[in-house]
């Protein structure tokens, strides 16, 4: 031990960084150890003292809670958890709803503001920056207040075909049940649409031995309309329309979709499609104008240029800010709350208000938000990793 | 390195210091100088702001007499506007006092959220209101009707419960604010709007046509409104309590803030012992000996309290009905000053 060869590497381990970084990382990491332990110690003790329990026992029990828009049956007698499911659900329909309909809005707006035509690019230019610059909560404030108001009452309801109707407690379309037919029906659809894609596939392959062209899109579609519609008619043709009537207070009939949903999509969809089309707009013009006369030397057509060179290279630069956007929806819907939508977060404060479980449900509710951003941002990471650049 | 090492002891610092203990709310009242109220966001007739901006209402009657109790000053009081969703936690983390808030005594409320109800300053019930267009006389034949309601409330749990009970279909329609359901009822987004009767009578008058509106005869739920504070500080409970109950004990006895110096040095014994001249009941619960001389020369009885705000002669125009005391054919009853 006293040889100076030993002493020698005692010094080395304490001067070598390697080692000190790691002694100095383990201290960091016990104290941050130590931090989230003293601060989840305190708040269980102190909330004991105060005689506030402590657990997700609440869950349990019935919830009581009414709620007018759910995707999955729930009654008043269902527990606290469901109707945390019913707004989970809710909240990823119109985020789901939204995504789609904000990228459609989205690519359009941004394609038509690099137009040429002045007239178009200026409409697509007042657009993106009017709704932008609004605070979302304002534009579903006056989405719903503005719409709510002009809109005529029940009795008066407007009308169009006599099957789709409008008024002031939403919009009311018909409805098509097909009886004993629903299950084998939908069974028909999955089938088809399976058929479809893997048609598309043999055809592209055969395409590329062969170079046979087969119009496999048409041949699908036909399958898609024409399979369920054999096994209805197999069935008997056991199809009930169901137009909505006048009732004493409200439409009967039909499916009627809320005002409060219609405002929060809407809201939700326009306000991100701004953004989309800004991303839509910076990715387009990052392609560098050189593509596109090299393309037209090709004898290339327009839509092919546009569809075949500049948009898989302006995927590229979108997709990264894309992400962001779709992440920004999904959390902006939480503002639902404002307008009477039962989302994840106005389902978990009705539940706060009558259990008082606070720290409980605040943790619930931002661990199902955290889940479904970090779910988009990963199956975009994939896309992304899928379409970018292969290097040689 | 360092940086965030500082960081992590400044937070562990602060993880230990969080949530102390606030068992004497009295002492914290005193020191600051006046009590943190929880309030609504604006109810009409219970805590609304006034053309001067200053709160006024049967709920707010209540905190003031708390302070008029403890510092002889009915305006020591600041208040704290809560949602219904926000009410209970702000009283549990220390942000108010007292909380007096038009908020239901219910047993799940009592017993589970670490509260205490002091009393009750307000026996209400819920109804419903709709247009009188719609041609309906009764409760049962809301079927098929939509609801507009505040989210969160006993409102919209015993709403669920009624229409179950009598196998009636409805779409409640509900939201965070007060205000909110109210501009949707009067838009037409609902036929029916529900809540505490009060709350009926008091938000009509925000509607474009008041007269347009009517509320239904059935009470479907018993709504006793009163003032919460934290549980484990018996004193401050018993300080708030005392107020409620010296201001509806004052009514009883007649006394007024109007009359009030006239019954001094009387020979009623129950005057004498609420005026603090015998015995020794304010410093029971910690307050000066004329606490409640000073709640009713400043916010005055019970009853000068509900004429005022909610009472026949106001715009809400609320009849005394089950309010009025025990001895009047009301249920409004209060232990004795003894």
């Amino acid at each position: 031990m006293s040889s100076p060869q030993n002493s020698f590497s005692l010094r080395k381990i304490v001067y070598d960084p390697k080692i000190r970084g790691l002694f100095f990382q383990t201290i960091l990491f016990a104290l941050l150890l130590y931090f989230f332990y003293s601060i989840i110690t305190n708040t269980v003790e102190n909330l004991q003292s105060r005689g506030i329990p402590i657990g997700f026992g609440f869950l349990d029990n019935a919830s009581g809670f009414p709620v007018s828009f759910k995707l999955i049956s729930y009654i008043t007698s269902d527990s606290n958890a469901k109707l945390i499911l019913v707004g989970l659900l809710n909240t990823l329909f119109v985020a789901v709803l939204g995504i789609i309909t904000a990228t459609i809005l989205g690519l359009i707006f941004g394609v038509m503001r690099l137009s040429k035509n002045s007239i178009i690019s200026a409409i697509a230019t007042v657009y993106i920056e009017v709704l932008r610059n609004i605070p979302l909560l304002v534009q579903i404030l006056l989405l719903y207040y503005g719409v709510l108001k002009t809109l005529p009452l029940a009795k008066d309801s407007l009308s169009f075909l006599g099957i789709f109707f409008a008024n002031i407690k939403g919009i009311s379309v018909p409805t098509i049940s097909f009886g004993s037919a629903e299950t084998p029906f939908i069974i028909s659809i999955i089938v088809a649409l399976i058929i479809m894609v893997a048609l598309r596939l043999w055809s592209r392959k055969r395409q590329e031995k062969t170079g046979q062209q087969f119009p496999a899109t048409k041949i699908g579609f036909a399958i898609l309309i024409g399979l369920p519609l054999l096994i209805l008619i197999a069935s008997g043709w056991p199809v009930e329309v169901s137009i909505p009537e006048l009732g004493r207070f409200s439409l009967k009939g039909g499916m009627t979709i809320s005002p409060e949903f219609i405002a929060l999509y809407l809201a939700l969809s326009i306000y991100t499609s701004a953004f989309i089309a800004e991303t839509v707009r910076a990715g387009i013009m990052s392609v560098s104008h050189g593509q596109t006369e090299a393309s037209d030397s090709l004898g290339l057509p327009r839509n092919k240029t546009l569809n075949l060179i500049i948009i898989p290279q302006a995927l590229r630069v979108i997709i990264p800010p894309l992400t962001s956007q779709y992440l920004n929806l999904t959390k902006n819907s939480s503002l639902a709350v404002a307008i009477g939508y039962t989302d994840l977060f106005a389902s978990a404060g009705g539940v706060l208000n009558i259990t008082g479980q606070a720290l409980e449900l605040i943790a619930i509710t931002m661990t199902f938000y955290l889940l479904f951003s970090l779910l988009t941002s990963m199956f975009m990471n994939w896309y992304n990793s899928r379409i970018k650049l292969v290097e040689r | 390195m360092n940086k965030l090492m500082t960081t992590a002891i400044a937070g562990v610092a602060f993880g230990l210091t969080a949530f102390t203990a606030n068992a004497a709310t009295l002492d914290d009242v005193k020191a600051k100088g006046f009590v943190q109220c929880g309030i609504s966001q604006g109810l009409p007739g219970f805590s609304n702001p006034d053309s001067d901006g200053n709160w006024v209402g049967l709920d707010v009657d209540v905190c003031r007499a708390v302070a008029a109790a403890i510092f002889g000053d009915s305006e020591a009081v600041k208040y704290t506007p809560l949602s219904s969703k926000e009410r209970f936690t702000a009283l549990q983390s220390g942000e108010v006092d007292v909380l007096s808030r038009n908020t239901t005594w219910t047993m799940t409320r009592d017993a589970n959220l670490g509260l205490n109800f002091a009393g009750v300053n307000y026996y209400d019930g819920q109804g419903f209101m709709v247009r009188k267009s719609l041609g309906v006389a009764s409760t049962l034949e809301l079927s098929g009707a939509a609801v507009c309601t505040q989210t969160g409330t006993t409102t919209e749990l015993n709403i669920a419960d009624y229409f179950l009970e009598n196998g009636m279909e409805y779409e409640v329609v509900a939201f965070e604010k007060a205000a909110e359901v109210v501009a949707a009822y009067d838009a037409g987004r609902c036929d029916v709007y529900s809540t505490d009767a009060s709350g009926l009578y008091a938000n009509r008058l925000r509607l474009t046509n008041p007269d347009e509106h009517m509320v239904l005869p059935e009470i479907i739920s018993k709504e006793p409104l009163g003032p919460v504070v934290r549980q484990g500080d018996d004193q401050w409970f018993n300080i708030v309590r005392w107020s409620l109950n010296a201001m509806i004990n004052a009514e009883e006895m007649g006394i007024t803030s109007a009359n009030i110096d006239s019954k001094m040095g009387g020979k009623n014994p129950g005057v004498q012992r609420f005026l603090g001249e015998t015995g020794t009941f304010g410093e029971m619960i910690g307050v000066p000996s004329d606490w409640a001389v000073n709640i009713v020369k400043q916010v005055g009885n019970y009853g000068e309290s509900f004429d005022k705000h909610v009472g026949p002669d106001t715009p809400l125009a609320i009849a005394r009905g089950v309010n009025a005391l025990w001895s009047k054919g009301g249920i409004l009853y209060a232990a004795p000053i003894r």
